[in-house]
């Protein structure tokens, strides 16, 4: 039975289901008690899981990314809310070093199941050191897995795979679409982490999107379908493993390509892409790689200055049209 | 309380092993058999040997950079040990981790940790395990004097603190990070007296009398199983080589000949030789006896990593993602 709710509300059904279903399973990071957390996403846990699964914890972000750690390599399945990914930045250690590492260097005999829920984005007013989206840097740390819902659905649907995966989890979110709604099952069901998904197709112009820049290329598909250019929208849906295939077969078949994702420009996840067509699709271009971002430079307060950090869809009509001139 | 006769010969095994195969270490590293880095634990062997014989199998350890002599006593076997020193295949962790990585989560060794102050926060993650999970198991974190100095330290034990997680941590205190004393990286003298902060025991102990140190920690990780929470153990001591065998003059450009020699002569499997003999718990014929028949099984665990093959390459590829 499907029905319609929010993005937060759909993470909040995926911890409640993999809680109820896995006495593993635990949820810990700072205010997701009581208060539900910040953006009301572990609402009404507490009540119903205790506060020793629905765990506040002191601010002090390696202690507690580091506990997940251990935690999962001894039997638990612990997600962590990092209540804006900036404050990642004060667990690196625990997060480069220590949790994404682990498999690999104890040569298997170790696991880390666990998933560090994070948010990125600009555009509540919050300045340079809680609007950041570098998300990115851990594309380049090998043995993290990274996705990015868009919508509701793939909310609730990634949020329980990633849970149940034996891998650790970097769970990307954005904090401008926890209110969006969507048409969500009420059941239990699983999206998997790696696959991307076509949310339009077309033929003319291939656009690559994550998260709120997914809806930002679709309005702009359905306002270039008006005229006469038909375009495919795809959602990338994970940074890690990353879906080259689905880009490359789209590419190849409209022999042009644009990227769109929040992060800064140098590093992006577009660039990764773009490198990606130039080694394996270059004879099928038509036309300039794109890639739509925000600038290099820390996210402004003033809100003019903030908003002109957002790539908008104005920025993405740009760059179709720049794609046009070699159609 | 008085510590059973088979209980001290045990704990003298543990350290003569540990002291024979970082010996041996020492000199394979000089001649160019183990790669990469080699950080030896000699003249700190009481202190691994009087925790871990506190531990069961189900118990769990974080260790350091300097890590062999936790591994070993809490029942690494040697022949993976000295293999992935060497690099090979048959090693703990498939010739992928090395030195500073000896991990068996089966045997609760939840791994040696290359960065100081990093296994703080993952001892406590354990304890969290054990609390919510395995009632009456306990998380023994070893690091330190310089890694007490890390945001890592105070953030791990404020949260045991909080709840109350069976968590030891024992700081080993060897006076020296790196090259830097501890006068230069601390103001305070003893370790112990940050437990205060986080409302929690701390004690400081001689790190080089076995006996003292397996009494201490009987008592911290007793309390830790009764689900009285954390302690904060300080055993003091000292490392005879230097920072890592590459280091020049085995540490001479920062302490003196002097320091050294009164600390050899305060070793602390001499200290306990002295006390089997003077209660009678073991002839220096039986005490030898002990020594042969390590040397012989470390001579193994050469012979077995000598033999033993390199990773073929595409053991690269595996196990990033599980």
């Amino acid at each position: 039975m499907s029905r319609v709710i929010t993005y937060a509300q759909a993470l909040n059904e995926a911890l409640a289901y993999c809680m109820e279903k896995d006495d593993s399973v635990f949820v810990m990071g700072e205010d997701v008690g009581r208060y539900g957390g910040i953006f009301q996403v572990t609402a009404g846990l507490q009540e119903r899981f205790g506060v020793d699964r629905i765990m506040d914890t002191p601010i002090s972000e390696a202690a507690f990314v580091g506990g997940a750690v251990g935690a999962a390599m001894t039997g638990m399945r612990p997600v962590v809310e990092i209540m804006f990914i900036d404050f990642i930045t004060v667990a690196m250690d625990m997060v480069v070093n220590q949790m994404a590492k682990m498999h690999f260097m104890f040569g298997g005999r170790a696991k880390v199941p666990m998933v560090l829920r994070v948010n990125i984005g600009a555009g509540r007013g919050t300045a340079a050191q809680h609007s950041q989206s570098f998300h990115a840097i851990f594309q380049h740390i090998p043995g993290i897995k990274i996705a990015m819902p868009s919508t509701p659905y793939d909310a609730k649907g990634m949020l329980i795979e990633a849970i149940q995966d034996d891998n650790p989890v970097l769970f990307v979110e954005h904090k401008k679409i926890y209110i969006d709604k969507g048409e969500v099952p009420e059941e239990a069901y699983t999206v998997p982490l790696g696959k991307a998904k076509v949310v339009r197709p077309g033929k003319d112009i291939t656009v690559v999107a994550t998260l709120n820049m997914v809806a930002k290329a679709l309005a702009v598909a359905e306002e270039m379908a008006g005229k006469g250019v038909d375009m495919e929208v795809i959602d990338l849906r994970s940074l890690c493993p990353l879906d080259r295939e689905a880009v490359l077969a789209s590419v190849r078949k409209t022999g042009t390509l644009i990227t769109a994702d929040e992060g800064c420009h140098t590093g992006n996840m577009g660039g990764e892409l773009a490198a990606t067509v130039a080694e394996q699709a270059l004879d099928s271009l038509k036309a300039p790689i794109v890639r739509v971002s925000g600038p290099d430079t820390p996210v402004a307060f003033s809100p003019p200055l903030e908003q002109a950090f957002i790539p908008s869809e104005q920025d993405l009509k740009d760059a179709v049209n720049r794609v046009l001139e070699y159609l | 309380m008085d510590i059973p006769s088979k209980t001290v010969r045990e704990l003298y095994r543990t350290m003569v092993v540990i002291r024979a195969f970082e010996e041996k270490v020492q000199d394979l590293y000089a001649r160019g058999h183990i790669p990469g880095l080699a950080h030896l634990y000699i003249g700190e062997e009481a202190i691994a040997a009087g925790v871990c014989a506190n531990l069961g199998d189900r118990d769990y350890i974080t260790s350091t950079h300097r890590g062999h002599g936790h591994v070993i006593a809490k029942g690494a076997l040697l022949k993976p040990m000295m293999a992935e020193l060497y690099g090979k295949e048959t090693g703990y962790c498939k010739g992928k981790g090395g030195s500073m990585h000896i991990a068996d989560v089966n045997l609760g060794i939840l791994g040696a940790n290359g960065i100081a102050g990093g296994g703080l926060p993952i001892a406590v993650g354990a304890g969290l395990s054990c609390k919510m999970k395995y009632p009456g198991q306990v998380t023994v974190c070893f690091f330190g004097d310089a890694s007490s100095n890390n945001g890592t330290f105070h953030e791990s034990l404020n949260f045991a603190a909080v709840h109350k997680l069976p968590v030891i941590f024992v700081c080993e205190n060897n006076g020296f990070g790196i090259s830097v004393s501890q006068k230069q990286h601390q103001a305070i003298v003893d370790i112990s007296v940050r437990a205060a902060g986080y409302n929690m025991p701390g004690i400081t102990v001689d790190g080089n009398d076995v006996l003292s140190v397996y009494l201490s920690s009987a008592e911290a990780i007793e309390r830790a199983r009764q689900g009285e929470g954390p302690t904060l153990l300080e055993y003091k001591t000292y490392r005879w080589r230097g920072h890592h065998e590459g280091d020049p003059n085995q540490g001479g450009r920062y302490r003196t000949k002097e320091d050294i020699q009164a600390w050899v002569e305060n070793c602390p499997i001499k200290r306990l030789e002295a006390y089997l003999t003077k209660n009678k718990v073991m002839t220096k014929k039986q005490m030898q006896a002990v020594w042969d028949e390590v040397e012989k099984e470390i001579d193994d665990s050469i012979e077995f990593a000598e033999q033993s093959p390199f990773p073929p390459l595409e053991e690269m590829f595996q196990d990033v993602l599980a």
